[in-house]
Formats: C-alpha cells, sequence, structure tokens
C-alpha cells in the first residue's frame, strides 16, 4: 500500500512536470511582452531594455525555466507584468470564484443525473428509460456556452429572474453552475443507470426482495450504496474536465474567477499570470485525481495496488 | 451477425417487399434512423452549400443589420427567415456555410486522432514491455491535462485557424483510440487464432494485418464517430473564445461569440447557431450510440 501511494505521488510528480514544461515554453513563443507594452511606440529602447531585464526576460530560457520551478516549488508564481501584483495573490484571489462554480456544477450534476439515472436502471426498458437515454445523449451534444447563452436569454433578459454576470450573492451563483452542471450530468446519469443495473442484478437483490423488504428501500438501501462508489470515482476523474469547462462557463458570465484571470492574461501577454493560473488549475485536478485513486483503494482493498494493469 | 440466423428467418425476410422492410427497419431503429437523417442533414449542407444558400454568407448590409426573421419581423423589410446578424449578414447562409468548418474539424481531427491512437494501440497493446509503459504513462499525462487549457495554451501562440485546431485536436485524442485498442489487443493476442497464425510462420505485420485490425475495427468506428460530436463542440468552444476559427470564416462557434453583445435586442443570433451545433452533435452521438449497440454491445465509451 505504502509502495503504491510513492508510486502514485511519483507519477503525480512526473505529470506537474511535464505540464510546466509545455506550458513554459510554449507560451514564450507567443509574442514579446514588452514590445506589447510600449505598442504606442513612444518608449526608447533604452527604456524597453531596462523593463525586459527588470522582468528578467533577458536571461536565457533555461534560467527563465529554473527561476520558474523555483518558484512553483515555493508556490510563488513571480509578479505579474501589467499590475505588478504577486501571481498567487491575484490566484487566491479569484480560486473562491473558480471553486464554488466548480462545486456548483457538481450539485447540479447529482441533482439531475441521480434521479434519472436510477429511474432509468429500475424501470430499464420503459419509456422511462428511453426519456432518460435520450436526455443523456441530448445533455453531452450542445456545447454549454450555447446553454449559459440561453439561460441568460430566457431567465435574465425575458424574465428577469436571475442576473446575467457578476459574482455578489447566491443568485449569481445559479444559472453558471446549472451551465456547468447539464453537461456532467448527462454523462453522469448513464453511468448512475449502468452501475445501478449491475447491481440489481446481484444475488443479494434478489435475497432481499424475498425477504419482504418493500421495493424502494431494497433499490436505496441495497443498490444505491453500491452503486456509489464508480460514481464517486467518476466525478473526481471528471474535475478536470470540469476546471476547464469553468474556463470557458465563466467567459459567459463575467465570473471572476481563475478562467477569465487565464483568458485576460493572454490577450496582455502576461506571461506569469498564464502559467501560474494554467498550472494551479493543472496542480489541483492531478492532486483530486490521486486523492480519488487512494480513496478508491481505501474503499474497496480489493482494488489491486499491484502493477497496474 | 447476418450469418448466425437461421435460414427459415432468412426466408421469411426474403419474401417481405423492400419497402415494408424500409419502414421496419426504420420502426425498429428509431435512434439509428434520426441520427443518420441528422447527420445527412449537416452533410448535405457543407457539401451544397453555395447552391442553396439564399445570400451569400459575407454580404454585409448597412441597412439589414440585426433584422428579425421574416417570420417575426414587424416593419416587412426583412428578407432573412433567420434574422441578420450585426453586420447585415444572413443568419440561415452563414450557418450553413458554418456546418462545413465543424464538419471539417470533426472529420479531419479525428482521422488524425485515430490514425495515431491506432498504430499507437496497436504496438503498445501487441508488443508491450517498454514500448507499452512508454505509451500508456504518456497518454497518463495526456490525460491529466484538460484539454482546453492545453488548447488555450498552444492556440495562443499559433493564433486561430482551421487546421491548427485540427492538428490540435488530432494529436491530443490519440489516448481514447489507443486505450481502447491496446486493450482488445492483449485479449486477441492470447486467442488460438492468432496462436495458429503464429506457428505457420506469420509474421508480426501480417498477423496485426490480417487478423487483429479486422477485429477491432467496430469499435474504432463506434469511438470515432462519438469523436466528431466532441471535436465539433471542442470547436466551437474554442473559436467562442476567440482561440479557434478565424472570424472571418462563418463558423458556429464564432457566430456565438459574435451574438453575445446583441443578446437583448437580437435573439435570433445567439439561438440558431447554436441549434445548428445541436442538432449536428446529438446526430453523431444517436449514429454513435445506435453503432455501439449494434455491432459492439460490450464497448464501454
Amino acid at each position: 500500500m505504502f509502495a503504491y501511494i510513492v508510486r502514485r505521488m511519483l507519477h503525480m510528480l512526473l505529470v506537474v512536470f511535464v505540464i510546466s514544461l509545455i506550458i513554459f515554453f510554449s507560451i514564450r513563443l507567443t509574442g514579446d511582452p514588452v514590445s506589447v507594452m510600449f505598442s504606442t511606440g513612444e518608449a526608447s529602447k533604452e527604456a524597453i531594455e531596462a523593463v525586459r531585464a527588470n522582468l528578467g526576460l533577458d536571461k536565457p530560457l533555461p534560467v527563465q525555466y529554473a527561476i520558474f520551478i523555483k518558484g512553483l516549488l515555493t508556490f510563488d508564481f513571480g509578479e505579474s507584468f501589467r499590475s505588478g501584483m504577486p501571481v498567487t495573490t491575484l490566484i487566491m484571489e479569484r480560486a473562491w470564484a473558480t471553486l464554488s462554480l466548480a462545486l456548483g456544477g457538481i450539485v447540479v450534476a447529482i441533482l439531475i443525473a441521480f434521479p434519472v439515472g436510477i429511474l432509468s436502471a429500475v424501470k430499464r426498458g420503459s419509456g422511462v428509460d428511453f426519456f432518460g437515454r435520450i436526455f443523456s445523449l441530448v445533455g453531452i451534444s450542445f456545447p454549454n456556452f450555447w446553454l449559459g447563452i440561453m439561460l441568460i436569454l430566457v431567465f435574465a433578459v425575458y424574465l428577469q429572474w436571475l442576473p446575467a454576470s457578476g459574482f455578489d450573492s447566491f443568485q449569481h451563483l445559479i444559472l453558471p453552475s446549472i451551465t456547468l452542471g447539464m453537461i456532467l450530468s448527462g454523462i453522469l446519469a448513464r453511468l448512475v443507470r449502468s452501475s445501478m443495473l449491475e447491481v440489481l442484478n446481484q444475488q443479494y437483490i434478489s435475497t432481499a426482495k424475498s425477504k419482504g423488504i418493500s421495493e424502494w428501500s431494497v433499490i436505496m438501501k441495497h443498490g444505491f450504496r453500491n452503486a456509489l462508489l464508480p460514481t464517486v470515482t467518476f466525478l473526481g476523474l471528471q474535475f478536470g474536465s470540469l476546471l476547464g469547462g469553468t474556463v470557458i462557463v465563466e467567459q459567459v458570465f463575467s465570473w471572476p474567477g481563475i478562467g477569465t484571470l487565464i483568458i485576460d492574461a493572454i490577450n496582455q501577454r502576461d506571461y506569469p499570470v498564464i502559467q501560474g493560473g494554467v498550472i494551479f488549475l493543472a496542480i489541483i485536478m492531478v492532486v483530486v485525481n490521486l486523492l480519488v485513486d487512494l480513496s478508491y483503494t481505501l474503499i474497496d482493498p480489493r482494488i489491486k495496488t499491484g502493477k497496474e494493469a | 451477425m447476418a450469418n448466425v440466423q437461421s435460414t427459415p428467418v432468412v426466408e421469411k425476410q426474403k419474401k417481405k417487399s423492400g419497402a415494408v422492410k424500409f419502414f421496419a427497419f426504420i420502426r425498429n431503429n428509431p435512434i439509428g434512423v434520426l441520427g443518420l437523417l441528422l447527420v445527412a442533414l449537416s452533410v448535405g449542407s457543407a457539401l451544397l452549400a453555395p447552391w442553396i444558400v439564399p445570400f451569400g454568407p459575407t454580404d454585409a448590409s448597412l441597412t439589414a443589420r440585426l433584422d428579425a426573421p421574416t417570420w417575426q419581423d414587424t416593419t416587412g423589410e426583412s428578407q432573412y427567415f433567420l434574422g441578420g446578424d450585426q453586420l447585415g449578414r444572413d443568419l440561415l447562409s452563414r450557418i450553413i456555410y458554418g456546418a462545413r468548418i465543424s464538419l471539417m474539424v470533426g472529420l479531419f481531427g479525428v482521422l488524425i486522432s485515430l490514425v495515431l491512437g491506432t498504430i499507437l494501440g496497436l504496438i503498445s497493446g501487441y508488443f508491450g514491455k517498454w514500448m507499452d509503459d512508454f505509451i500508456m504513462r504518456a497518454a497518463d499525462v495526456q490525460l491529466a491535462f484538460p484539454f482546453i487549457l492545453f488548447a488555450i495554451v498552444v492556440m495562443s501562440v499559433l493564433g486561430t485557424g482551421v487546421w491548427k485546431i485540427i492538428i490540435i485536436l488530432g494529436i491530443t485524442y490519440w489516448v481514447g483510440f489507443a486505450r481502447l485498442i491496446r486493450g482488445q489487443v492483449i485479449s486477441l493476442k492470447e486467442q488460438e487464432f492468432i496462436h495458429a497464425a503464429k506457428a505457420i510462420g506469420g509474421t508480426n505485420f501480417t498477423i496485426i494485418r490480417k487478423h487483429i485490425l479486422p477485429n477491432v475495427l467496430s469499435s474504432i468506428f463506434v469511438l470515432g464517430t462519438m469523436y466528431i460530436a466532441e471535436f465539433i463542440l471542442l470547436e466551437a468552444s474554442l473559436t467562442f473564445l476567440g482561440l479557434g476559427v478565424d472570424p472571418t470564416i462563418p463558423s458556429w462557434g464564432g457566430m456565438l461569440a459574435d451574438s453575445r453583445n446583441y443578446i437583448t435586442s437580437a435573439w435570433w443570433t445567439a439561438v440558431f447557431p447554436g441549434v445548428a451545433i445541436m442538432l449536428t452533435v446529438l446526430g453523431f452521438n444517436l449514429l454513435g450510440d445506435w453503432l455501439r449497440d449494434r455491432y459492439d454491445p460490450n464497448l464501454k465509451v
């Protein structure tokens, strides 16, 4: 078990290292940030060189990368080229907005997917099941940003029940969460259905039924609890694409999260903010994946911790 | 599967007329037929675009800016069936042309990832050992990095462009094909007919080409169909963020990005391009779902 944890941790470090390499070197090809900052053309060559030296851009790339990695280890991503604020501060200011959006998305996905998935499995082959299947397919068939625009159109523009953008109250969280959670709920409902079906065919379900326990209590107590494990794993593994999804949903709702921070930084060639933001999201994701893997082996010890298949 | 059926059933089917069989097929496969129809609709639009569009997709008209759809119009001046955009261009014509971009990204992107993933999956599953280790570690790293983040970083370097998106999608989505094929090859490898082929002196290349590849083809097609749907969505998302297709080319994602500023005054600019995306993607998803049930029921994708 211990060796397994160590191996998983080493693997996690490798992943973070490769991601840091990709991000660091690719964004340094985007163009010269200093020339973008002085695009009006008033500054002298000396002034531009001074700014470049001040930002550390005059050093060779490997040196810049070494500085970046050293910062990464101490959770210090340098300062924003634009505002001069420490990147860590900028990220931390925004982390709560992104995190609450991601959690809101998960809650919405669960609220929709569990009833649909369970009903589809229990009433297998019926109209409910067919509807559930169509729902799942439709759920993964439109871009989430379009759903967001449609929700704004209906609930903010026409009905004026909910705000279209901003981050001040619980009301502001509703539309973005639905937007983010909807896509996930389509896939999740299918997973809940298939894991419920697997469990409902087991002998102990028939045994429980033959003992005279009511149908729903068998389904919920014996069926649902055993179908929960794959669902939790799935949610953990989907956390990454959920974070990726927040980047787009944040754009639609002008949500002040890490996604908007990154997109704004790209437009301004603000390297430290781009690399800090993307690395931060990547690290959260990798850590969540690791935790899910580890908790899975704790909950169900039958899962092999030896060489992976 | 047809040759499994007993002879009497086949004879019975022969007696039925073509039309009866056709309608029976529709009734028995509503999901597959609906999927096919939707896919045909978008493929037809893409192929026939120059001949079926009512207006030029890039013809701007100052007087037709944000014109309402004809059936919604109260002024009686609008000529556009689905309305006009912020530059007075016909939405319907732009949507029809937009199908070209979406399908191009879907088809060519999947083609690249399919070829790449199949080759790597075959190598990984068939030869095993260090090559398998290496390819699967690379797959893990790839999966750990959300595509959108990767694409945002890379596209901001390269700038917008259809082929750039196609290549990025192609080289990042090989993992799904590789894992799928690797798993199937590993179980196929131990079967009698492969051992027999080896025993009579078949080379690795012949065995892969003649005995392994035909057995994994159906899974490849099912996953490929579903990936087309996913690629269309990803392209639209990137274009919406301004990191995808060039904004001067009519594309569904680009049209939605434009619509954001006019959502309060011109709902049609935000609704119809999204409907086009949804119908097309739904078509490929329905088709993939149906193909899986029919040819590969055990596949988990």
